[in-house]
């Protein structure tokens, strides 16, 4: 039965990409107030299926092989797994109290827990559903990421203001490196030479040399008409090429588009209401926006750098994650 | 160091601390408990009266530990902070029974070696406190002071205000009032020194954002709101606002002795705002946007309690002073007050945009929450009202406006 359904998956697919050039992937985007994830088609760029889940669902994260979707639902203090295929919740795992943002270990095991009202990081078994270990970080952990070599695991705590570098392997504090006020996102360049650390009150984005941690860049904004305050950067993602960045500034309600080379702003694009999350489709072609105060989702070409459509999705949109395939 | 760590004096009135207190040792000192002397040690001194014992019928009495508990919670929170870059902040406080001196007890601490106040004290005691200390380079914080005079004829150099003014407070209800277009108000003093100043507050914020004093009366039957039922004064009081055309009703009686005996007393419906009904406070149980709920929780764990505003403002302006001493890696007061007063400072308060100090009276500008007992309904600065430097700056008094010069 299992294996019918896949040939008939796989044609379908292959027919699909006959017909148009764009890959369609699942965008899966958690809905913080709304408690379910919407599920948008990137090709018909329409939310196709609504999935009920547990209180308050924040980080959203899918599986290498893009069959189990992970969710945090923060005042259940789990982390729900769901199929996509049949938008069922499988099973719930223990992540510790308050699970916020977490990282997944490119092997699809272990998941990296940033426990918000815990002061620590949670690595857990995705398999097994056993803690592994537990290793304590600053006030308010919020992003996780994992270098590209898989040896060290990169923890921001939001009030202590720090990016704290984790061994992958021992779980041990190697360095913490004091950014910018309110650390809210880690994301790694793919080569790994660069960790980009978002600071939502300080306003800026602070590029890091992994290796010496050591802050080479320190990215500020300048949005006609705004003041400083309301520049709050939180999403960050980074092309697979490392030419380009886009970081989204929240309550200015703008993703900035930085040359990740000069680190220079080149553009500000113009999204909903506090925008929170990012992210790209594998094929890079496509960059989605969560809007937590107008309850939609931007999508902006990315080759073009132009928003090409806003959609209406579930209460307070908040964390985003692209199907790999 | 123990007999004088923050929560001590609280541990020994309620053993069930202890916990918090060890795993709080564990999670604040892990490696480095064994190399404390080489941290820097950053004091914290925390003075105040002890709040007398309320009637057993008083059931919204502020808690014994009101504000300490704050400042308790910011201490542990810098702690965390300290332990990653060789810092080690420590709390002493300094209650003082009716009677006693508060600026006696702060020599004491200061002699002790703490520079860094913070002092939930009257205006007049803070004036004091800051004046005596000034000698020492010590520098203090208004937890819990809202008069208007501290930030204007008697602001002190040394002295900063993480307490809201009365003039933010009543800007704050003002521009909500403005927005819904209930213009027309009716102002109800009561017999207290803090109510005129309250009264005198609300008036100018009327002025600035054109709102109408229809009538003024003052409030001349008693604390009905503590008492128990009079029938004789209760109908004299019913009738009080009769034939007064306002929207609302504007109660000032910071002792909460009439304002909610107000709501649903009056002949005609009308709303209650000011000191009670819709309020407008530095922070409230019911406020959750912004991060917020992890400091309620994180509160709520800690003290046993939820959060008030006088531990919130305690609670800031523990932040504030580890926000300056992880920057400057200093505990010196001199350097603390010059980076929280210059152009890159401000700091996360969980309500959007960032507090900071304004130079001109070193009053924390901050956005604030209006809340009713149950709900909040709104921040202030509401949105529409803007501002050339920030729109935190149309909450109380302005650069241009300030009667404060500071020496």
């Amino acid at each position: 039965m299992r294996g019918v359904t896949i040939s008939a998956l796989l044609i379908g697919c292959a027919v699909c990409c006959a017909a148009c050039p764009a890959a369609a992937y699942q965008v899966y985007v958690t809905n913080e107030k709304g408690n379910s994830v919407s599920v948008i088609d990137t090709e018909k760029l329409a939310v196709t299926k609504t999935i009920k889940v547990g209180r308050r669902p924040r980080g959203v994260l899918v599986s290498p092989d893009g069959k189990e979707l992970y969710i945090c639902a923060s005042d259940d203090n789990g982390i729900q797994v769901v199929d996509t295929s049949s938008q069922k919740i499988l099973r719930t795992l223990n992540s510790g109290p308050d699970p916020e943002q977490f990282a997944l270990n490119p092997s699809g095991n272990p998941l990296y827990i940033a426990n918000e009202d815990d002061s620590q990081v949670t690595v857990l078994d995705v398999e097994k559903n056993q803690i592994v270990a537990r290793v304590p970080v600053g006030v308010e952990p919020e992003g996780m990421a994992l270098s590209p070599d898989g040896n060290v695991l990169v923890n921001t705590s939001e009030v202590t203001s720090m990016a704290h570098f984790i061994d992958a392997h021992t779980f041990k504090l190697i360095d913490s490196v004091l950014v910018d006020r309110r650390p809210r996102v880690a994301v790694f360049s793919k080569d790994g030479s660069q960790l980009w650390v978002s600071s939502e009150i300080g306003g800026t984005v602070a590029v890091i040399d992994p290796k010496a941690h050591k802050i080479i860049k320190k990215i500020k904004f300048d949005v006609p008409g705004l003041t400083r305050q309301e520049i709050q950067p939180v999403g960050v993602r980074l092309t697979s090429d490392g030419k380009t960045a886009f970081i989204a500034l929240g309550p200015a309600n703008r993703v900035a588009v930085v040359d990740a080379q000069t680190f220079e702003v080149k553009k500000y694009l113009l999204v909903g209401l506090r925008v929170w999350h990012l992210a790209l489709t594998p094929d890079e072609k496509l960059l989605f926006t969560t809007n937590g105060n107008s309850n939609d989702v931007s999508v902006i070409d990315v080759p073009a750098l132009k928003v090409l459509k806003t959609i209406p999705v579930g209460l307070a949109p908040l964390g985003v994650v692209s199907s790999p395939n | 160091m123990e007999s004088s760590f923050h929560a001590f004096a609280a541990l020994r009135r309620r053993p069930a601390l202890w916990a918090v207190f060890l795993a709080l040792c564990l999670s604040v000192f892990p490696a480095a408990w064994s190399r404390a002397q080489d941290k820097l040690s950053i004091d914290l001194g925390y003075v105040a009266y002890a709040k007398p014992t309320p009637p057993p019928y008083d059931l919204y009495a502020p808690p014994q530990d009101e504000g300490e508990k704050g400042a308790a919670l910011a201490v542990e929170t810098n702690n965390t902070t300290g332990s990653f870059i060789g810092q080690a902040y420590r709390l002493t406080e300094a209650i003082i029974p009716p009677g006693g001196s508060p600026v006696a007890a702060a020599q004491k601490l200061a002699d002790q070696g703490v520079r860094l106040f913070l002092a939930d004290l009257p205006a007049q005691d803070l004036v004091q406190l800051a004046d005596a200390l000034r000698p020492k380079g010590a520098i203090v914080f208004n937890v819990s002071a809202q008069d208007d005079a501290l930030r204007g004829p008697d602001c002190r150099a040394n002295l900063f205000h993480v307490a809201p003014s009365r003039a933010m407070l009543t800007d704050s209800l003002a521009q909500f009032l403005l927005r819904r277009q209930w213009l027309r108000a009716l102002l109800v003093t009561g017999p207290q020194k803090a109510d005129a100043d309250y009264a005198a507050a609300f008036r100018a914020s009327a002025k600035k954002f054109g709102l109408k004093i229809v009538a003024e009366k003052p409030w001349t039957f008693g604390p009905l709101a503590k008492a128990r039922s009079d029938s004789v004064t209760e109908a004299e009081a019913l009738t009080f606002a009769r034939g007064v055309d306002a929207d609302v009703i504007v109660v000032a009686d910071e002792e909460d002795d009439f304002g909610d005996y107000i709501m649903y007393r009056t002949a005609e419906p009308k709303l209650v705002t000011g000191t009670q009904g819709l309020v407008a406070a530095s922070w409230h149980a019911s406020y959750i946007a912004s991060g917020a709920e992890q400091l309620q929780s994180r509160f709520l764990r800690f003290a046993g309690r939820v959060m008030r505003p006088i531990d919130y403002q305690a609670w800031m302006a523990g932040r504030a002073i580890g926000e300056a001493a992880v920057s400057t890696k200093s505990a010196d007061p001199a350097q603390v007050a010059a980076f929280i007063l210059g152009p890159d400072f401000d700091f996360g308060v969980y309500k959007g945009l960032p507090a900071s100090f304004r130079s001109w009276d070193l009053q924390l500008r901050q956005p604030l929450v209006l809340a009713q007992p149950k709900s909040t309904v709104g921040i202030a600065p509401q949105p529409g009202f803007l501002h050339e430097r920030t729109t935190l700056d149309t909450l109380g008094v302005d650069k241009p406006e300030t009667t404060c010069h500071l020496k």
